[in-house]
């Protein structure tokens, strides 16, 4: 057997063209890096050991996470952020779903002005929205506060749950529905034991995204919840002396839970598809 | 999507008989959307060219069709309008800039750990907003890891500091808005056919040429959302100025913030919000137009 002698690179040559193939994959690796050190530096300073200020590092500690809401306010803000995230995701949600089942499936005069009017929230920044949501408050002699901010998360809210459904609806194979059709399912049957099954994954993403989008607003409802404390508001306020690190621990709880939901979710969907 | 409608309609299963079905699942949401939209921007109209009731207490206000309003805040907040517009296409030009080649990698580099990455991409984002602020601000501030670090390897001065100033303001948008521009730009570049790519291989382009020609030109639907969406919220944002920036980098969403609630000056700041929201249609308008993807309205 005789060697053919393979051709070494210099080492300077072989490092750049091992960079050259891998260098989208390096970039990867820093992009994501880039992307959790505020996440990394939330949680580790909900350990930190924080009497008075939460701004440099003083020691590991379980208590916060013991007694979250040990800092004065934080927990009657959470409570009243996922009190309005659930009220507004699901009223959202319902009327959002209720629309893309309209775009998706439906033929009806009016249909761009309804496509602009979904568009137009989503294209106007946010502090107009609430600025003119909260100037509208006033004319009419509305008090800001809790049903005012629902009704606005609600509004903000809609288009996204509409673009998100009527892009699963889009998606579905309508050879589906019609074998349900063959099969002698009239036009209810075929929606309740078909259609809306299949629909069903992109309205519960929709409602994950309307919950996310309501908890973590901050410039609309701080116009337009007076008094009403909540958590963004709750962090801003604080920000200037230096965050609790029981909001740490909410905020650290929060991209666990959602971090669960989203993976469970993902392995749910994967069972189901074997 | 176009042909789904027309199947649907052709074979005439879902297309109510009755013409009323649509209008039904339609009203309640547009009538939400009616009453807490729509109605709040026309009012918002009117209150931009009321005037102070002569002898009137603060914050009480007639309507004088005063047009000149609209030239007054103009003038008032010219800076922070530049500022706005300068600060959100920078930080849209950097996001396209990071989330590009993110989304390259997840969408033709990352086999198996597709769904897992794409996941890690979107979970930094479930921290609070604010929270995420304060970290780079407390990170990058004095007492961060981050400044001394620069300092002993003499990469910046030692009274130079990276938080109070207009690149702390813009990263922080950068990183606030990036999912929204990662995300669209993912979803079109993962439909791009790869076959097309081998084609266009075999026809001796390069890579560059390949990407130059074919995968970028593919990707634009998402270019062009991803910046929209990363845009729009940035230029009216003033949260990133007020937490990492200095008195001198306000933007315009500072100023109706402070005209709203300490100055109650709420014609000026109606008229500056009517402002911004013309500017940013006209522009999404244009830059649709322009860019010849007429998906998302």
């Amino acid at each position: 057997m005789s060697t053919i002698p393979i051709p070494t690179l210099p080492v300077g040559k072989r490092i750049s063209r091992w960079f050259g193939r891998n260098i989208i994959r390096i970039y990867a690796v820093v992009g994501f890096t880039y992307l959790f050190i505020p996440v990394i530096y939330t949680i580790a300073f909900s350990f930190n050991n924080s009497e008075k200020s939460n701004l440099v590092w003083r020691g590991f500690t379980w208590s916060n996470w013991a007694n979250p809401c040990g800092a004065p306010d934080v927990c009657n803000a959470l409570g009243n952020s996922l009190k309005i995230g659930v009220l507004a995701t699901f009223v959202a949600t319902v009327l959002g779903t209720l629309i893309a089942f309209a775009i998706g499936r439906h033929a009806f005069r009016g249909r761009s002005t309804t496509n602009l009017l979904i568009f137009l929230p989503m294209a106007t920044p946010e502090v107009v929205l609430g600025s003119s949501l909260l100037a509208m408050f006033l004319t009419f002699h509305i008090n800001p506060g809790f049903w005012p901010t629902v009704a606005a998360h609600v509004m903000f809210c809609i288009s996204f749950v509409v673009v998100t459904v009527k892009a699963r609806i889009a998606s579905l194979d309508p050879r589906l529905e019609q074998a349900a059709m063959d099969l002698y399912a009239n036009e209810r049957e075929t929606f309740r034991r078909v259609t809306l099954p299949l629909v069903m994954p992109g309205i519960a993403g929709a409602a994950l995204l309307a919950f996310s989008l309501s908890f973590d607003d901050f410039i609309i409802t701080n116009f337009n919840s007076g008094t009403m404390n909540t958590f963004p508001k709750f962090v801003w306020v604080s920000a200037a002396r230096g965050i609790p690190a029981q909001a740490n621990v909410i905020g650290s709880s929060m991209f666990l839970i959602a971090l669960f939901v989203v993976v469970a979710g993902q392995l749910v969907n994967r069972k189901k598809a074997r | 999507m176009a042909y789904l409608q027309s199947v649907v309609t052709r074979a005439g299963y879902f297309t109510s008989k009755k013409g009323r079905l649509p209008y039904l699942l339609l009203f309640p949401g547009m009538l939400w959307l009616f009453t807490f939209f729509v109605l709040p921007i026309i009012n918002l109209a009117g209150t931009s060219t009321q005037t102070p009731v002569a002898g009137g207490e603060t914050g009480q206000y007639v309507q004088t069709f005063r047009f000149a309003n609209y030239i007054d805040a103009f003038n008032q907040a010219r800076p922070q309008f530049a500022r706005s517009f300068l600060y959100a296409t920078l930080a849209t030009l950097l996001a396209l800039a990071i989330s590009y080649p993110l989304a390259y990698a997840i969408a033709f580099r990352s086999g198996r750990f597709k769904n897992i990455l794409l996941v890690l991409v979107v979970a930094p984002f479930f921290t609070s907003f604010l929270l995420r602020t304060v970290a780079w601000k407390q990170i990058l501030g004095e007492q961060g890891f981050v400044v001394p670090a620069l300092r002993s390897m003499h990469i910046i001065g030692q009274n130079t500091s990276l938080t109070a100033s207009a690149l702390a303001v813009v990263t922080g948008m950068t990183y606030n808005f990036l999912p929204f521009m990662t995300l669209p730009l993912y979803a079109s570049l993962e439909r791009i056919d790869p076959r097309t790519l081998e084609a266009s291989n075999d026809l001796y382009a390069n890579g560059i040429t390949t990407f130059r020609k074919v995968t970028f030109p593919l990707s634009m639907p998402g270019v062009v959302a991803g910046t929209l969406l990363t845009f729009i919220p940035a230029a009216g944002d003033y949260v990133n100025a007020a937490i990492l920036g200095n008195p001198n980098t306000t933007m315009i969403g500072n100023v109706i913030d402070s005209r709203f609630f300490n100055i109650v000056d709420y014609p000026t700041a109606a008229a500056l919000s009517f402002m911004l929201m013309a500017a940013i249609l006209i522009l999404v308008t244009i830059y649709i137009r322009r860019s010849g993807t007429d998906e998302l309205v």
